[in-house]
C-alpha cells in the first residue's frame, strides 16, 4: 500500500483572496517581514497496491482529473509506503 | 420535455420548475444527476444551490456525475445549456466554458439585487433584451470571482462571448459595481458555439415583480422563442 501526500497550491499569478486577508492580518499583528501568504490544500489518500508505479499512475491521474482545477491550481505529491 | 433541470445533491431545482411551469407555462421536469439520458429535452438547466456542499471546489464533484457526459454530448450537438450560479461553476469545471471561480474578493457571501448590462443580445438566451440594456437580478454567492488568464480573456472579448457584466445604473463596469472581484466585471459568458451560457446572477429569482425585480424574465422568454423558431426551421 502507498500513501499519497498531495499538496495543492494556486498557480503563479492567480490572486488568492484568503492568502491576502491572512497576510493583511499578520501585518497588523506586527509581522512586518511576512509576505506572499498562499493558502492551499493538503490531501492524503492510500492506494491499495503493492506496486509503486501503479500507485504513482493512479495518484497522478486522480490529481489531474478530480483534485485540481488546472485553470487555478497545480500539485505535487510524494508516495510513502504503508506497511 | 422542453426544459430539463438537473438535480444534483444540494441543488435548488424547485425554483426553476416553479418559474418554468407556473409563471411561464412551459413543459419542464427535473432529472437526476445519476440519470444517463436527457430524454427529449431541448434545453438543459444546471441549477443554482451548493451541489455536494461545495466540497473540494464548487461544482467539481457535480461535474463528474454520470449525467454530465450526456450534457457534454448535448452541448456539442448544439443543444441549449444554461448554468446558473452553481450551475455556472459546474460548466467551468466540465470545461464547457473557459475559466474558473475564486472566492469573492471580499471573502464575504454576497446576497443582493445587482445591476447588470446585457453585453450581447444576440444569443439564444438574450434575444428578448436590447443590446446594452440595463437590468436587475439578484446575486447570492460566495465564490463568484470569475478568473481567466489575460490571453484567454482577450479571446473571450474578441469573440463577443461576454453576455452580462456587473455595472452601475448608468451601465459603467466600475470597480464599485463589481460585487465579487470578477475579471472585467464578468457576470455571464457564452461558449464559442453560442449555445452554452453560464452566469452567476439568478434570473429564476427575478421573474415576478413581487420578488423585487423582473430582469430575469427576458432570459427565459428568449430561450422559449429561440426553441420555437428552431422547431419551425
Amino acid at each position: 500500500m502507498w500513501k499519497a501526500e498531495i499538496r495543492i497550491t494556486l498557480k503563479e499569478g492567480v490572486v488568492d483572496p484568503q492568502g491576502k486577508a491572512v497576510e493583511k492580518t499578520l501585518g497588523e499583528l506586527g509581522y512586518s517581514q511576512v509576505e506572499q501568504v498562499q493558502i492551499g490544500k493538503y490531501v492524503e489518500l492510500v492506494v491499495n497496491t503493492p506496486q509503486r508505479a501503479e500507485a504513482d499512475r493512479q495518484v497522478d491521474e486522480i490529481c489531474r482529473k478530480v483534485l485540481i482545477n488546472p485553470v487555478l491550481e497545480e500539485y505535487t505529491y510524494q508516495l510513502v509506503e504503508v506497511l | 420535455m422542453k426544459f430539463a433541470v438537473v438535480a444534483f445533491p444540494g441543488s435548488s431545482c424547485d425554483d426553476y420548475l416553479y418559474v418554468l411551469k407556473e409563471v411561464l407555462k412551459q413543459e419542464a421536469a427535473s432529472i437526476s444527476h445519476r440519470d444517463t439520458s436527457l430524454q427529449d429535452a431541448q434545453c438543459v438547466i444546471l441549477p443554482g444551490g451548493s451541489s455536494y456542499g461545495d466540497y473540494l471546489r464548487p461544482g467539481a464533484l457535480a461535474s463528474l456525475s454520470p449525467i454530465m457526459d450526456k450534457v457534454r454530448e448535448f452541448a456539442k450537438e448544439g443543444g441549449l445549456v444554461l448554468g446558473i450560479g452553481n450551475g455556472f461553476q459546474i460548466l467551468l469545471e466540465t470545461g464547457l466554458l473557459p475559466g474558473a471561480m475564486l472566492p469573492n474578493s471580499s471573502l464575504r457571501f454576497v446576497c443582493r439585487q445587482q445591476t447588470l448590462k446585457v453585453e450581447n443580445a444576440n444569443t439564444p438566451f438574450t434575444g428578448c433584451y436590447a443590446q446594452g440594456q440595463i437590468i436587475q437580478m439578484p446575486i447570492a454567492h460566495g465564490q463568484g470571482n470569475y478568473y481567466l488568464d489575460p490571453a484567454s480573456l482577450k479571446k473571450l472579448q474578441e469573440n463577443n462571448q461576454i453576455v452580462f457584466r456587473y455595472t452601475d445604473e448608468a451601465g459603467n463596469a466600475t470597480e464599485e459595481a463589481n460585487p465579487n472581484g470578477s475579471v472585467d466585471n464578468i457576470a455571464g459568458i457564452i461558449n464559442q458555439g453560442g449555445n452554452v451560457l453560464g452566469m452567476m446572477p439568478h434570473p429564476e429569482r427575478s421573474c415576478e415583480a413581487a420578488l423585487g425585480s423582473t430582469g430575469g424574465l427576458g432570459l427565459f422568454q428568449s430561450a422559449i422563442e429561440f426553441l420555437a423558431e428552431r422547431v419551425k426551421a
